[in-house]
């Protein structure tokens, strides 16, 4: 019974902000200022979500995260395929090798600046594939990868190589389509990490019309930040101006991250199928 | 038989030169930027390049442990990276408690449902994290109205801004983003347990307590232990997102871990050099913690970690 109320509480404590939120959305604006909006939406409607598709910058935003989303997503999808069934090549040239240099990169760390200023040098700051090829290359997936086709039946290659199919053949012929559930999982795992990335941009791009989603959001929530230090600190007759600027920041602050978090939730069930399987084959890693 | 050798020497050259484009890839990104640690050694200042700038030897390295401002700053910085790190590790038995409860649960449905709706916020960025703190917390937000409505309070509480108990509460964030998540990974070992045990167990007269003390929570521990020395290896390592965003000027003394000390050195004052010599110490103790971590697993369990 206590493990009832307790973990009722646990997910309470997990859905309520996300629903808070976004009943403050849909709700009367004043109402929603004034903190009366706490269990159920008042006053419904959808303006907040229209002038929020005005705000600067967002829809350009939204371009670039989905940009990074997909392409980033099919090109480490795509490598960790590859290399995943290369590395299972037993008489590859210092397989071995080559394995560990990239599994050990999981291990150590630069550091932010000195992999900041390799950017730079690369020129791959204000440039879109800064968001991308960093991250072409990752050596967890690829451990995954492995981990999958060391799984698969061999008499399934060999029958194909005794017909004379090359090894990039069996790959694409063969080997792909049997690996689809753990590439499910590979696209998952890169698609939120892609969404959700903030440190990159930080890092990599002043040119304002390279901004994610995530950064804007950044952005947004520091100026309403300040705005409503402002209002604090000031004397209370030239406080309503303030107030009233800092309430239309915060509508638009709650709309945009629940445009943000939208597409997390969208693909969610689907991936909740698959990472439970991932990470137990991450954990078994070779 | 020549010719039959050659061809199979030269298909496993091959094999390596599909993939030498993508380890080329691996050398830019991740061991080129090692190359950056000259940096430390250098007067670097940014319109330059660094073959204009001074060569300083170990001056930045010196001025760590010498110049008392900075050592005023490291140590407050290491006492927030120990508290945050320590607070963590003194408390990463709670996601296994949570899936032996979990566990517990009888009705398959409500238990899915837990499980799925806690493991959500570990799929959210920090950014949003600190997005949705902020529509809870701020002056007009769910708390303060709350707390004002059952007249606990008669001015709004500036929680974010606090500057009390900003370990405590960074410790809350990150629990609630990740503890749903951390428990998969036992809620998946508890499914592998053998049937048999329990049934045996429960036929010898064992109460729930007994089992979940002499059956669950052993099986458990091969795990719990190897997650326990990867928190150990990255206890100087809590990255800088979380942190970053929930920064301000009032909690900044108490909220700046190592890793956001090193951005905010480069970035926000432009130390350039002395934020990368920081960075390669902090490197180089993260990779001896590694080893030592790793020594300890193969020491006590007989298995390495990595």
């Amino acid at each position: 019974m206590i493990c009832y109320i307790i973990f009722t509480i646990c997910a309470v404590l997990c859905v309520y902000p996300f629903y808070y939120v976004f009943i403050n959305t849909i709700s009367a604006n004043d109402l929603s200022a004034r903190g009366k909006i706490l269990f159920w939406p008042q006053g419904i409607h959808f303006h907040n979500y229209v002038s929020a598709l005005r705000v600067d910058g967002l829809a350009l935003a939204a371009e670039v995260s989905v940009a990074r989303t997909v392409i980033g997503t099919v090109l480490t999808v795509s490598v960790a395929a590859f290399l995943g069934y290369m590395f299972t090549q037993e008489n590859m040239w210092h397989r071995k090798l080559w394995y560990r240099m990239i599994v050990a990169t999981m291990y150590f760390n630069a550091g932010i600046i000195p992999w900041y200023l390799t950017m730079r040098n690369l020129h791959l700051t204000n440039n879109f594939w800064g968001y991308i090829l960093p991250a072409v290359v990752s050596p967890f997936y690829i451990i995954l990868t492995k981990t999958f086709v060391e799984s698969i039946p061999k008499a399934l290659p060999e029958a194909a190589q005794l017909d004379g199919a090359s090894v990039l053949q069996i790959f694409t012929r063969i080997m792909l389509p049997v690996m689809q559930p753990i590439l499910a999982t590979v696209a998952i795992f890169s698609a939120v990490g892609q969404w959700n990335a903030f440190q990159d941009t930080l890092l990599l791009m002043t040119d304002t019309k390279l901004y994610s989603l995530q950064f804007i959001l950044y952005q947004y929530l520091n100026q309403a930040s300040s705005l409503s230090s402002m209002a604090n600190n000031s004397s209370s007759s030239s406080l309503a101006n303030a107030v009233a600027t800092t309430q239309t920041a915060t509508s638009i602050r709650m709309t945009i991250t629940i445009i943000v978090v939208i597409p997390i939730m969208l693909v969610y069930p689907i991936f909740q199928r698959y990472f439970v399987k991932g990470i137990m084959i991450g954990a078994v890693k070779g | 038989m020549g010719i039959l050798k050659d061809r199979k020497k030269w298909d496993s050259f091959k094999m390596f030169l599909y993939i030498l484009p993508f380890l080329a890839m691996v050398l830019i990104f991740s061991y080129y930027p090692l190359y950056g640690w000259v940096y430390a050694f250098f007067d670097y200042r940014p319109p330059k390049s660094l073959a204009k700038c001074a060569f300083v030897g170990f001056k930045w390295f010196r001025s760590l442990v010498s110049n008392p401002v900075k050592v005023q700053q490291i140590v407050q910085v290491l006492e927030n990276t120990f508290a945050m790190s320590g607070l963590t590790l003194g408390t990463s038995w709670l996601p296994m408690l949570f899936a032996v409860f979990l566990n517990e649960i009888r009705s398959v449905k409500f238990r899915k449902f837990v499980q799925t709706v806690t493991t959500l916020p570990n799929f959210i960025s920090w950014v949003l994290v600190y997005s949705i703190a902020f529509c809870l917390f701020n002056s007009t937000g769910m708390m303060n109205s709350f707390l004002m409505n059952i007249g606990w309070i008669k001015e709004p509480v500036l929680f974010l801004q606090s500057t009390n108990h900003v370990w405590f509460t960074q410790w809350l964030w990150l629990t609630w983003k990740n503890l749903g998540w951390a428990a998969i990974m036992y809620i998946a070992a508890i499914s592998g347990i053998d049937e048999e045990m329990y049934e045996a167990a429960r036929v010898d007269g064992a109460s729930r307590f007994q089992i979940i003390n002499f059956i669950t929570l052993p099986s458990l521990l091969p795990t719990y232990f190897v997650l326990l020395m990867l928190n150990i290896a990255n206890f100087l390592s809590n990255g800088m997102e979380q942190y970053y965003v929930f920064q301000n000027a009032f909690n900044k003394d108490y909220i700046q871990v190592l890793d956001l000390y090193v951005y905010n050195l480069a970035m926000g004052s432009g130390s350039y050099s002395v934020s990368v010599a920081l960075s390669m110490l902090k490197s180089v103790i993260s990779v001896i913690l590694l080893f030592f971590a790793n020594g300890m697993s193969k020491l006590i369990r007989g298995e390495s970690i990595l």
